[in-house]
């Protein structure tokens, strides 16, 4: 048994209103540099539809993610080192621009200083890439936004693979939506550190947090291939990847990311959990897809068992972390209720990022009274709504955890009316889905309060044993390359050019 | 022009090679974040993979071809049985061959990196500037095959060969005096590369030092711990 700590996050999708603040304040802070404009480390998706960048999920087309091959040997999809290689002049699956959106930036100044005119004057958009006025824009990075573009683009969403009459969801009256905010999973398995050539991309041993070294990454692209998410970024300024870091500076100190904290529908969750590193490679390698979201949960060890503790002490793992396991949200939606779930795990990257799946559309249908009832719970069988697609999305296309879930969820609802509207312990709705009341009332305090302090439960790093802060002092902290160099010196002998000069475009005055 | 024949080929070739190694030191040092490829593939795909396959094929054979060509002693190609006209012949082809590929190419990429405005755009003065400088020297590689078959018992060849090693073992007037003779083509082209050396550490050139060979036998996953 290897101990080793993850931080970990649980987004609940069914609080979840899709109001992009998490993706804008993570770009306000992380990505508004030349060269990323297009990059989103955080962005939130509508499902269903193709997703940013386009059509992420279809890894026929971009060949994310790992496989096993013939002699069931974990390999990248992407091919074998040798292949990785013999690719390197032009990876042929990296997605282009287009594929994401042309980064474009409006004449704002034109509504200041347009002349008098018949017509109220607009802010026309310019591609921040070339400087040239764009005609049209054409994508951008939430094109789908409440399921906007027709039905027939937003079908071939892979999702919708196996799910019976696709076509009906599009019908107007059969229409449901949800929403994905989607950032770097921080897999236990990423391919991502397993494709790079120059061994630039890795796994921080003390919480999990995957980077990129900026000064070692020679920006040969196959992490952004790799990835099966597509949440690596080549940053076309600097000519190097980047990716979401998971807010490192602030999880070190003890304080959840940029996206959670500003979550205003309080959706997202930050734990630690402790997790058996010598697993890993057997859970990814799990021959049946649908066998993966189990074999990940064997991963995790009990945070409150004794021979975990000693295991993990041994390892070095401060007492704080041991703590904020035990008291890990993370570990109770995932692990203990079981109602948070990974995101496509047949990937086989086993990302640490975790969904509880959407109830609000099963519970409309439910109280309009679409919905056959098994015992006290709905039966969600029943629903037209596909449970086949949360499958699809969550746990490899098997039904069963994805119901499982949901079914908890409206029995905590069910539990908690009957507790304060009739004033009565139903029992009987914790006994059809196996909870305790213990574990309702928990599961209560934690997704419906969901209060600060219970759902950010982050340990700081001890920094002070790893780094000397004498030798930190008058440091330029959080920089690119060269000491506070940022790489992109104006009077650079090696060809940098200056970065933030916008090319404006002269507006032409019309008579 | 004894004096302009020993600046160019006895002094210059290594002011060229002591700013190539002290300058790309400095760099590796001091500026890791500027040491990349600088792809652009993310903003134009489909001309690139042409091109810059068909260039890396070409320009890698066309290296290893003048390294061995014209650094090992020609003893040793004696040795293998080879004859300095057989040895004119298989630089010719191979030469040829690849130079051709390398042309067709460098053409692809030079179209791409003017023409294509976001190319253009995100391309840095010394991009352009480097592209160039090996067009011209692939050029005057090819029309220097023209000129070989004007001899092909190989003698120009071994002049240049004479050159080469003299500069690398320090006999600078050996050297300078075997490539005195020899025609203007051959000179301009070795100028030009000991051009291409010095610019070396100023380009993304600096990128073929980091062949990532390391890839092949490393463990897949990178696990930092904390110093």
């Amino acid at each position: 048994m290897k101990v080793r700590a993850q931080i970990g996050m649980v987004l609940n999708l069914d609080k979840c209103i899709g109001c992009h603040t998490c993706s804008i304040t993570c770009k306000n802070v992380w990505t508004s540099r030349e060269g990323v404009e297009y990059a989103w480390f955080n962005n939130v998706e509508t499902k269903p539809g193709i997703g940013f960048p386009k059509e992420w999920e279809n890894q026929q087309k971009w060949k994310g993610g790992w496989q096993r091959d013939g002699s069931g040997k974990l390999q990248l999809k992407i091919g074998g080192k040798l292949r990785v290689l013999a690719n390197i002049f032009a990876n042929p699956d990296l997605p282009e621009i287009d594929d994401y959106y042309e980064p474009f930036d409006f004449d704002y100044q034109h509504l200041h200083n347009a002349p008098d005119s018949k017509h109220q004057p607009v802010a026309r958009p310019r591609s921040l890439i070339t400087g040239k006025r764009m005609e049209k824009i054409e994508w951008g990075p939430n094109w789908e936004e409440i399921l906007g573009t027709e039905f027939a683009k937003r079908k071939i969403d892979k999702n919708f693979d196996n799910v019976v009459q696709k076509d009906i969801y599009g019908q107007f009256e059969k229409t449901f939506m949800m929403y994905l905010p989607r950032l770097c999973e921080h897999c236990l398995n990423p391919a991502c550190v397993a494709a790079c050539p120059s061994g630039a991309i890795y796994k921080r041993e003390e919480d999990g947090i995957v980077l990129i070294d900026q000064e070692k990454c020679r920006g040969w692209r196959m992490c952004v291939s790799a990835c099966p998410y597509k949440k690596i970024y080549y940053n076309w300024k600097s000519g190097k990847s980047e990716k979401c870091i998971f807010c490192f500076p602030r999880i070190e100190a003890g304080q959840p990311t940029v996206c959670s904290e500003t979550c205003v529908g309080r959706i997202r969750y930050l734990g630690v959990l402790l997790y058996d590193a010598d697993k890993i490679e057997s859970a990814a390698n799990t021959p049946n897809e649908k066998d993966l979201y189990q074999a990940q949960l064997d991963i995790f060890l009990d945070p409150f068992d004794p021979a975990v503790i000693a295991a993990a002490k041994a390892e070095g793992i401060a007492d704080n972390w041991i703590t904020a396991a035990q008291r890990s949200p993370v570990y109770m939606m995932a692990i203990d209720w079981k109602v948070a779930l990974p995101l496509h795990p047949e990937y086989r990257t086993l990302p640490m990022v975790w969904y509880v799946p959407p109830l609000s559309p099963i519970q409309t249908a439910v109280e309009a009274g679409h919905v056959g009832m098994n015992g006290d719970i709905p039966d969600l069988k029943s629903l037209r709504i596909p449970l086949r697609y949360l499958a699809n999305l969550l746990t490899a296309g098997d039904e069963a955890p994805v119901e499982r879930a949901l079914e908890r969820m409206i029995a905590m609802r069910a539990f908690k009316r009957a507790q304060n509207v009739d004033q009565v312990e139903d029992l009987a709705v914790l006994q059809q889905v196996g909870l305790t009341v213990h574990q309702v009332e928990e599961m209560y305090r934690y997704m419906a309060l969901a209060n600060y302090e219970d759902r950010f439960v982050i340990p700081t790093s001890h920094k002070a044993y790893a780094e000397d802060a004498y030798d930190l002092k008058n440091s330029c902290g959080f920089s690119f390359g060269n000491g506070c160099s940022d790489g992109n010196n104006s009077a650079n002998l090696f060809g940098a050019s200056t970065s933030g000069v916008r090319q404006v475009i002269p507006v032409v005055i019309k008579e | 022009m004894n004096q302009l024949n020993m600046f160019a080929f006895g002094i210059y070739p290594y002011l060229a090679m002591a700013v190539m190694f002290i300058a790309t030191w400095i760099r590796y040092d001091r500026e890791q974040y500027t040491w990349k490829t600088s792809s652009s593939q993310l903003l134009e795909k489909k001309q690139l993979r042409t091109g810059s396959i068909l260039f890396h094929v070409g320009i890698l054979g066309i290296f290893f071809g003048h390294f061995f060509g014209l650094l090992m002693p020609k003893e040793v190609w004696y040795f293998f049985g080879v004859t300095t006209s057989m040895k004119q012949l298989v630089a010719m082809g191979a030469g040829g061959l690849f130079g051709v590929i390398c042309f067709v190419g460098l053409t692809i990429l030079i179209q791409r990196r003017l023409f294509n405005p976001r190319i253009r755009a995100t391309s840095k003065p010394m991009d352009i500037v480097i592209l160039l400088l090996i067009y011209a020297q692939l050029i005057l590689g090819l029309l220097s095959i023209i000129v070989s078959t004007g001899h092909l018992d190989g003698a120009e060849m071994v002049r240049l060969m004479t050159w080469a090693q003299g500069i690398m073992t320090f006999n600078v007037a050996v050297a300078v005096d075997a490539i005195s003779e020899v025609h203007w083509i051959f000179k301009l082209h070795v100028v030009l590369g000991m051009t291409l050396f010095l610019l070396f550490p100023f380009t993304r050139l600096v990128h073929m030092l980091s062949v990532p060979l390391q890839y092949i036998t490393r463990q897949h996953q990178v696990v930092r711990q904390r110093r």
